[in-house]
């Protein structure tokens, strides 16, 4: 049965790809997982697999080609299958508007977090691929037993179980095996592809709803490519799922270019509680709110210091709450983190998302790597970045994935405001207008530079004690910035 | 090897075994003068006596019990019910009674005593006259539940039942009395109660199916084989004690299963069967077990209701595709 | 009065005394077996007294001694069941027998060691007037290994098989059929074992009563059913449960021989029995007995007995069996109270021994559970 191989989404931002080259022609014999062509997609150039076994019948995207997600850009099947029905489809753009709708509808069920997360188990060829293959196929009739011959994993007496036309069952369904996050699969499936060691992740079902089933493990291990590619993957990250439980586990890497490396720790069964009751009593992110009042005479002092002493340097008080959340947030890695469902997400660097107002709305550019960074090097690129903001000039990987936001109102004369949180952080800072107040200072009164700041809090992980022993610290270094240099 | 009916073979099995031991006896509405309701005790009377083979009038309780009275002093009586439709008013006997004497007198009185007759549903008689209730029966500890499939088991069962020193409930099916097939007239032939029976070898699925539904589960396979699938048939022929070995080895084997019965599925031996299979066998399936039983109403009368109440070749074939896939 | 015209919502209580014991003369074979004239009930009691002083006179004095030991026995037996009880040292349910010895202990005395005896749930009395050892009974009722049940029959399932003893069955009206079977079994085999089976009035109301009757004499097995009506089935007389509550006369729905007896002497019971034993046992036959009796006791431990008055009980106790026998004996000079003593000596060690070595018998070991299931087992 004649299958459509589709323009895959080969990145989490990829709206569209670029047939690069074509690893096969027309007539060429291609095999479950066997490299189809090379895409670019906006990141880098990637391989797109045959996710059915066959024969190319039809190219219908020339190299170089730019085509939306989901076009048709070739046909598999049978030699002599009459796949005009399919042609014309793809031809009339039908079903690639389809294609394009499960896509979007797949990556949203995903949902932002488990997003990245499957991305860094799972190549993204083969996530794309249980959403792809097989839609509905109008016209064209199962059954045909032709080629079966070809199929060297058949045993004679399991023949009638091959695909034939089973893929289409499974997506009249609209599911993938992979739907809603969670793998179906049977049980002696889940069984044989342990023992063989394939991936179940890069497989798709071909049972109802997209059940891995039986057939598609003896199809994969017969395949050899995916059962090469699979060992490595299946055992990392069992493993690290098992040594998050006792030891803290290495920095990953991350999918967004330039984001910070992080480690995820499982969401305690409490953990879990806490964040499901608290989201059902306020919206998807419970927020709650501290509040602390900081002396910023030493702060301010610094300030003008640090600008005298260098023409160069323009150091904002802003900079410097920068600087010294960042140094906070080192210290209290429970804060510079996500919730992510099934894992908290400790973050190693402390990236500050810092809010930019501009014409029509805001925007978040990020300080990577704060915490690691000079006063004057913060100071420079807030300047820049904010700049590059205004101008809409921002490049996506340089205003999303902050692990902490700040924002300040001071400028506009707020003494105190709170701020929603940027997800999926655990808190922002919200920073009020610097204002002399007075105040009593060893039993006199006195006048001093006073500044509030309200944090909210994501209670999933933050929870009261944990944002308040953060502000203590944040604030202690806010009034003594010379513990900056200890 | 002769080739006789099911109702010949039971008749037999009866004979054989009268002549064998002298406590057996027979007793039942219409055994004797009448030759039977549906002949299965014809000419036993003429054989053996109105002491041996004994008219009972209607009173099922009273008979059952009786039965298992007299089996509590040595007899090993062969209690028949015209339907097992009747055994219903019995029931306090063979629950409260027979299942338990042996149990509740810390072993001093066993009760070895055959109820059997025809089980299951009857061609057009409605709803009081045509249900199955083997999983009443195999509830209960105590009680050995037989339900055979072919002449030559219906022989070789019953006459292990009626030298067992158990109660067993043997249940017979009304619409198989004419079903031919070989049968051994070797006097000492004997088929053990527990042990299953594969009616059919094969690879792809396996359907376990008992009394009526083996030779259309055979008919079934036949079709599926055409289509290219191969498919295992399992006769328990014991419902209770049940030889999950048997059926665990066939699912370990083929991974997919379809049960086909005549009784209701809620709470039945369907469903015990799928818990056993899950229980034993959870990491070899490759889809859920599907149940194919008699649909969830009363037996309506109207021929045409009728047949949809009851899994057909068809229905069976459906359902081996099913988990298999392959539709 | 005519028992036709009671109407069913009056209490036949009201209605007068006469109804409740007007248990009128049943015909066998066209002889009168025995009325209660309830009119004047001291002349009946001394008539009664009387009759029973002709019977002593007919009896010898080592069968009434028996009878006088196992009705003294049962008595002081369940008194200290009771106590066990209330000590919960045993459980559930627990059916005392007290008031209704003479039934048991008179008809029991009229058998053969071989003939076959069921009863009901209330089957402490007649396994111990049959002869099983009152420390198996006793460690029955405590659940233990060595009760004559092994533990797992408890107070309403005593079976011992050595002394033909098939039962107390737990279902009312459950161990009739079965009765009739034994019968059945005997009448097969050629022996003249008979069987008896006992049961409660209540009983009598249930389907296996009357199929029973009919297979019985149709069949005409030497089945002889005893019905101990103590006039309450559980806390409903029987006024309120049986339309026609002569039970005796019932027989005559199947053509089988009724007696009525006064169920408060031991010898009349004794009689009646005899006489059915010989039908039975010449001529295969079977026969109903009804044996008018009290409990002194509620139904089960568990019954507070408030649906009969203190007044009602102590009637009967007038009348209580063991003092009635007990003095007629006396008055013929058969006993004289050191006898009695020593007797009530004798019962007093044993039912002591009894309790120890309930007590004292190990609980049933746990893989008993999964024992006696089937006399033949399958391994799976």
């Amino acid at each position: 049965m004649a299958t459509q191989v589709v323009m895959p989404k080969l990145s989490p931002t990829m709206e569209e790809g670029q047939l690069a080259r074509w690893l096969k022609k027309e007539g060429d014999k291609v095999t479950v997982g066997e490299p189809l062509a090379e895409i670019d997609t906006d990141k880098a150039t990637m391989e797109a697999q045959a996710l059915a076994e066959g024969v190319v019948r039809k190219i219908l995207v020339k190299e170089g080609e730019t085509v939306p997600l989901g076009a048709i850009i070739a046909i598999i099947g049978q030699p002599d299958e009459d796949i005009s029905a399919l042609l014309s489809q793809a031809q009339s753009g039908e079903a690639t508007a389809e294609n394009k709708k499960n896509i979007d509808e797949s990556v949203k069920a995903d949902g932002d977090g488990a997003q990245t997360e499957l991305a860094q188990v799972v190549p993204d060829g083969a996530r794309t691929r249980a959403t792809t293959q097989g839609q509905p196929l109008k016209g064209e009739t199962e059954g045909t037993s032709a080629g079966q011959e070809d199929k060297p994993s058949a045993k004679a007496t399991e023949q009638p179980t091959q695909p034939r036309g089973d893929s289409v069952k499974a997506s009249d369904n609209g599911q993938s095996s992979q739907a809603g996050g969670r793998l179906v699969v049977s049980p002696i499936a889940a069984r044989m592809a342990a023992e063989a060691g394939v991936n179940l992740q890069t497989l798709t079902g071909s049972g109802p709803g997209g059940r891995i089933v039986k057939r598609d493990i003896e199809a994969a291990i017969s395949s050899g490519k995916l059962r090469a590619n699979s060992p490595q993957e299946q055992p990392q990250e069992s493993q690290a799922q098992a040594s998050a439980q006792t030891a803290p586990q290495a920095y990953v890497a991350p999918a967004v270019e330039g984001a910070s490396p992080y480690r995820d720790v499982p969401v305690s069964t409490m953990r879990s509680t806490i964040a499901r009751r608290l989201v059902s009593s306020i919206g998807p992110v419970p927020h709650f709110f501290l509040t602390t009042e900081i002396e910023m005479d030493r702060a301010a002092d610094l300030r003008r210091q640090l600008n005298e002493l260098d023409a160069e340097m323009k150091v904002s008080i802003n900079d410097l709450i920068i600087k010294v959340a960042a140094a906070a947030l080192v210290q209290h890695p429970s804060v510079n983190a996500s919730f992510q469902d099934k894992v908290i997400r400790h973050y190693e660097r402390a990236d500050i998302g810092v809010a930019v107002a501009i014409e029509d709305g805001l925007i978040t550019p990020v300080v990577r790597g704060a915490n690691t960074k000079s006063i004057g090097q913060i100071s420079r690129e807030v300047r820049e970045l904010a700049e590059r903001a205004r101008s809409r000039k921002l490049k996506p990987e340089e205003y999303t994935g902050a692990t902490f936001s700040i924002s300040n109102l001071g400028m506009l004369g707020i003494d105190e405001f709170t701020a929603v949180i940027n997800p999926p952080e655990a808190a922002i800072l919200a920073v009020g207008a610097m204002q002399p107040k007075p105040v009593v200072r060893d039993g006199e009164i006195t006048v001093r530079q006073i500044m509030r700041v309200t944090m909210s809090c994501d209670h999933r992980v933050v929870d009261g004690a944990t944002g308040a022993k953060f502000l203590q610290t944040f604030k202690k270094l806010l009034e003594n910035p010379v513990l900056l240099l200890a | 090897m002769a080739v006789i009916t099911m109702r010949e073979a039971l008749n037999q099995a009866m004979r054989e075994e009268m002549h064998r031991d002298e406590n057996v006896f027979l007793l039942g509405e219409e055994v004797a003068a009448y030759q039977g309701a549906y002949k299965v005790s014809k000419g036993l009377l003429e054989e053996f006596g109105d002491q041996r083979v004994i008219d009972s009038p209607i009173t099922e309780l009273g008979f059952a019990g009786l039965g298992v009275g007299a089996a509590m002093v040595g007899l090993r009586p062969i209690i028949e019910f015209m339907t097992f439709n009747f055994s219903i008013l019995a029931t306090d006997q063979i629950v409260n009674s027979a299942a338990k004497m042996l149990y509740m007198s810390g072993g001093q009185f066993k009760i070895p005593i055959v109820f059997r007759g025809p089980n299951g549903s009857a061609y057009q008689v409605s709803s009081q006259h045509s249900q199955a209730l083997e999983s009443w029966f195999a509830h209960f500890p105590g009680l050995k539940v037989v339900m055979p499939s072919t002449p030559a088991d219906a022989k070789g069962l019953l006459k292990s039942a009626i030298r067992d020193d158990d109660p067993v409930i043997f249940l017979e099916q009304e619409r198989m009395y004419g079903n031919k097939g070989e049968v051994t007239e070797d006097e000492n032939f004997t088929i053990p109660l527990g042990v299953a029976d594969v009616k059919r070898e094969g690879t792809d699925a396996t359907i376990v199916a008992r009394s009526l539904m083996v030779p259309l589960a055979l008919k079934a396979a036949e079709e599926l084989e055409k289509q290219g699938v191969s498919i295992e048939v399992i006769d328990p022929r014991t419902i209770r004690p049940l030889d999950t070995a048997t059926i665990i080895n066939s699912v370990k084997k083929t991974n997919r299963v379809v049960i086909a019965e005549e009784s209701h599925a809620f709470c039945g031996v369907g469903a015990e069967i799928s818990a056993q299979i899950m229980e034993h066998a959870f990491d070899y399936l490759d889809a859920p077990v599907v149940r194919l039983s008699g649909v969830d109403a009363p037996m309506p009368y109207a021929k045409n209701l009728e047949k949809l109440a009851l899994p057909d070749v068809a229905r069976i074939v459906a359902a081996v595709r099913q988990v298999a896939y392959l539709d | 009065m005519s028992e036709l015209k009671v109407t069913p919502l009056k209490p036949r209580a009201q209605q007068g005394e006469a109804a409740t014991v007007a248990a009128k003369t049943t015909v066998i074979e066209g002889k009168p077996t025995d009325t209660i004239n309830p009119s004047n009930l001291r002349e009946e009691h001394k008539r009664r007294q009387n009759q029973q002083q002709a019977r002593i006179s007919d009896t010898d004095r080592e069968a009434l001694l028996r009878m006088l030991y196992h009705m003294i026995l049962i008595r002081r037996f369940e008194e200290k069941a009771a106590e066990a009880y209330t000590l919960g040292k045993i459980g559930g349910f627990c059916h005392l027998y007290i008031g209704q010895e003479a039934v048991a202990v008179g008809a029991l005395a009229a058998l053969r060691p071989d003939d076959y005896v069921l009863t009901s749930y209330r089957d402490h009395g007649h396994a111990l007037a049959l002869g099983t050892s009152p420390d198996e009974v006793m460690a029955e009722l405590y659940g233990k290994a060595g009760g004559c049940s092994a533990g797992k029959g408890g107070s309403m399932h005593l079976f011992d098989a050595d002394k033909h003893f098939l039962g107390g069955h737990g279902i009312v009206g459950g161990q009739i059929p079965l009765a009739t079977g034994v019968a059945f079994a005997a009448k097969y085999k050629g022996t003249d074992q008979v069987t008896l089976c006992f049961f409660g009035e209540a009983a009598v109301n249930q389907g296996a009563f009357h199929e029973s009757l009919n297979m019985a004499q149709l069949w005409k097995l030497p089945c002889i059913y005893i019905c101990e009506n103590n006039q309450y089935g559980m806390g409903t007389s029987l006024e309120r449960s049986m339309s026609l509550s002569d039970v005796s006369k019932k027989s005559g729905g199947y053509g089988l021989v009724g007696e009525f007896v006064d169920g408060m002497d031991v010898l009349a019971v004794r009689e009646a029995t005899a006489r059915a034993v010989e039908r039975a046992r010449k001529d295969s036959l079977p026969s109903l007995i009804e044996v008018r009796t009290y409990r002194f006791m509620g139904h089960s431990m568990s019954d507070p007995g408030n649906y009969r008055t203190r007044a009602e009980i102590e009637k009967y106790q007038e009348r209580d069996p063991l003092k009635v026998f007990s003095a007629n004996l006396k008055q013929k000079g058969v006993i004289n109270d050191a006898a009695v003593k020593e007797i009530e000596d004798r019962v007093r060690a044993e039912v002591e021994r009894a309790i120890k070595f309930a007590d004292s018998s190990p609980e049933p070991a746990p893989e008993e559970l999964y024992t006696n299931i089937y006399a033949n087992p399958i391994k799976q």
